[in-house]
């Protein structure tokens, strides 16, 4: 069993073509490990009872390896909470696309994991399924808002996970778990069967081992779709990543984004990988991003602002909990009251503050001109840069319970990675080595849509870090 | 600076009955998050157009088309109350 679970998804999908190992073999052995919580992680909210009866799927290009994916993607008949009370016992009546489009490449659907409520949180703190656990330390956080996924694929519990970002929540949890996550292009993936947080931001992206994995699961995801307006058909196919060097490559390194605010083991951990790239042939030089340091205040308006207007759909009419009132509003208000969690009614009142009326402008407005100045430093250091560099997290992962109770210290573990979020461009994080015992990631992010650049890069910079994940897998 | 008049009005528009504790907590967190985003209003930012939207797409449109929406007794499968064939909820009474 144990040899199976050291597997990537790739190598998996090679095994079970050639015959050596069935995708029932290999689905039974995550499947164990999952529903038994083998790592004590709480990384899952719903594991399924067995292989689902998928005709072909031995067959598709994804030979019916077992995926994870995030609770808030819509699965037809199985429980999609969005890790909120809210919606308790709701069962979707279809399916997302992006989960869709896996399941027919031959995915087969291991479980749904652990999510900060709404995807609102950097900890996985804010569920209503409990705190997730972090492999490397069970007494520190995986990160968020996708932490089960990150945690899960760091375990060994699934060989790898659908999340979604928002503003870092699949690079921050994967970079604190020590594995690969990648945030695609604005549009490149569809939203719908997402349950939204914020949809001018929300985007899916996967959680993987490694950059192969990575690519190839994006591979299958990536498409315009008729259910979302705001989708995109992508300009190249995505190609599995290769490369032996960064020749002719040109790094940019934000001075705004690795400055102050950045711990020193992770500092430490990024020049490093900054030499090594430049032994590796690419040019490394500073630059700026100068609107970036006001991207977090844009973003946690922005934000807010959108979740507040996606989650007044939660009112006990059509779907999850309700508590019984007297009367129609009082049932809206104590259903919400009782139904969202702390974080969520913060977010709900932050944004309904900055779109309420004498503070639109003030607040919304402004934040929305900030997006439009932080994308205009990016286009224009894209004019000499081929891909930007950053830590991906300020730190290592930090304890539980740590800044649960500080809304601006846990807000500030986004810092690195909102930019890009409001650009609407692609990032990804790869492993980076470890600080005091716990990982750090780097993160690399490119113009829209240059996500094979962005893979290439990241491949040929995994293989020379070597980094070593099975410390995680118990 | 938020005060306990301003969270009550912001609580009544986002139909949320905050508990007396709640809007005590909500006063003192979200002003520390807004002093943190006033930082914004040090910026020059006129005549910069807003960005509700990165990606340059006007008017997606689609065949105006009839296709099968989900049976009735789907979409009512999820209700706390369905009601004659529709969602029950309670009076809008005298408020």
């Amino acid at each position: 069993m144990s040899e199976l679970i050291e597997l990537t998804a790739s190598q998996g999908i090679e095994r079970i073509q050639d015959g050596d190992v069935t995708a029932a073999a290999l689905f039974e052995a995550y499947r164990q490990r999952a529903a038994a919580d083998a790592e004590d992680l709480n990384a899952f909210t719903w594991v399924a009872d067995a292989a689902p009866e998928q005709d072909g799927a031995q067959q598709a290009p994804l030979a019916g390896v077992p995926l994870a994916v995030k609770d808030l993607f819509c699965t037809e008949g199985v429980p999609s909470q969005s890790g909120s009370k809210i919606l308790e016992g709701y069962r979707p009546p279809y399916t997302a696309t992006a989960v869709e489009k896996l399941t027919h490449a031959g995915a087969t659907l291991l479980g749904k994991t652990n999510q900060d409520e709404f995807a609102m949180g950097s900890s996985n703190e804010n569920s209503a399924f409990g705190p997730v656990k972090n492999p490397w330390d069970r007494e520190r956080v995986p990160g968020g808002s996708s932490g089960g996924s990150a945690a899960a694929v760091a375990a060994g519990l699934a060989p790898w996970a659908l999340g979604t970002d928002t503003g870092g929540s699949i690079r921050q949890p994967a970079a604190l778990c020590g594995i690969v996550g990648l945030k695609p292009t604005y549009g490149a993936i569809s939203r719908y069967g997402m349950i939204a947080f914020a949809s001018s931001l929300d985007q899916a992206g996967p959680f993987t081992r490694d950059v192969t994995d990575a690519a190839l699961l994006l591979r299958h995801m990536v498409g315009q779709d008729p259910c979302d307006s705001t989708s995109l058909a992508h300009p190249d196919e995505i190609a599995l990543p290769q490369g032996v060097d960064l020749r002719g490559l040109k790094l940019g390194v934000p001075e705004e984004l690795t400055g102050e605010g950045i711990e020193s083991g992770v500092r430490e951990t990024f020049n490093a990988t900054l030499a090594l790239a430049e032994q590796l042939g690419a040019s490394v030089e500073t630059c700026s991003l100068p609107h970036a340091p006001h991207a977090l205040s844009a973003y946690y308006l922005i934000a807010p602002a959108e979740a507040s207007a996606n989650l007044a759909r939660f009112d006990g009419v059509r779907y999850g909990m309700r508590v019984d009132a007297d009367d129609l509003l009082g049932m809206y208000t104590q259903t919400r009251e009782a139904g969202f969690g702390a974080e969520v009614k913060r977010r709900i009142m932050l944004g309904t503050y900055a779109l309420s009326s004498g503070y639109y402008d003030a607040y919304y407005g402004r934040a929305q001109q900030v997006r439009t100045k932080v994308a205009e430093d990016f286009r224009a250091a894209f004019e000499r840069f081929d891909l930007l560099v950053t830590p991906t997290a300020p730190s290592v992962a930090f304890r539980l319970g740590e800044k649960v109770d500080d809304p601006l210290a846990m807000y500030l573990n986004d810092v690195c990675t909102v930019p890009m979020s409001l650009a609407g461009i692609p990032a990804i994080s790869i492993p980076n080595g470890l600080s005091d015992g716990l990982p750090t990631g780097f993160q690399l992010c490119g113009p829209a849509f240059s996500e094979n650049r962005l893979l290439n890069a990241a491949y040929v910079l995994e293989q020379a870090l070597g980094f070593d994940g099975s410390p995680a897998r118990g | 600076m938020i005060d306990r008049a301003q969270v009550l009005h912001v609580a009544k528009l986002a139909r949320l009955a905050l508990s007396e504790q709640e809007v005590e907590q909500m006063s003192r967190e979200l002003s520390a998050v807004l002093d943190h985003i006033e930082k914004l209003s040090e910026l020059e930012l006129d005549g910069v157009a807003p960005t509700s939207h990165v990606i340059d797409v006007v008017n997606a449109l689609r065949p105006d088309e009839p296709r099968p929406s989900l049976p009735r007794d789907v979409a009512l499968a999820n209700a706390p109350e369905p009601l004659e064939q529709g969602f029950g909820v309670p009076s809008p009474g005298a408020s």
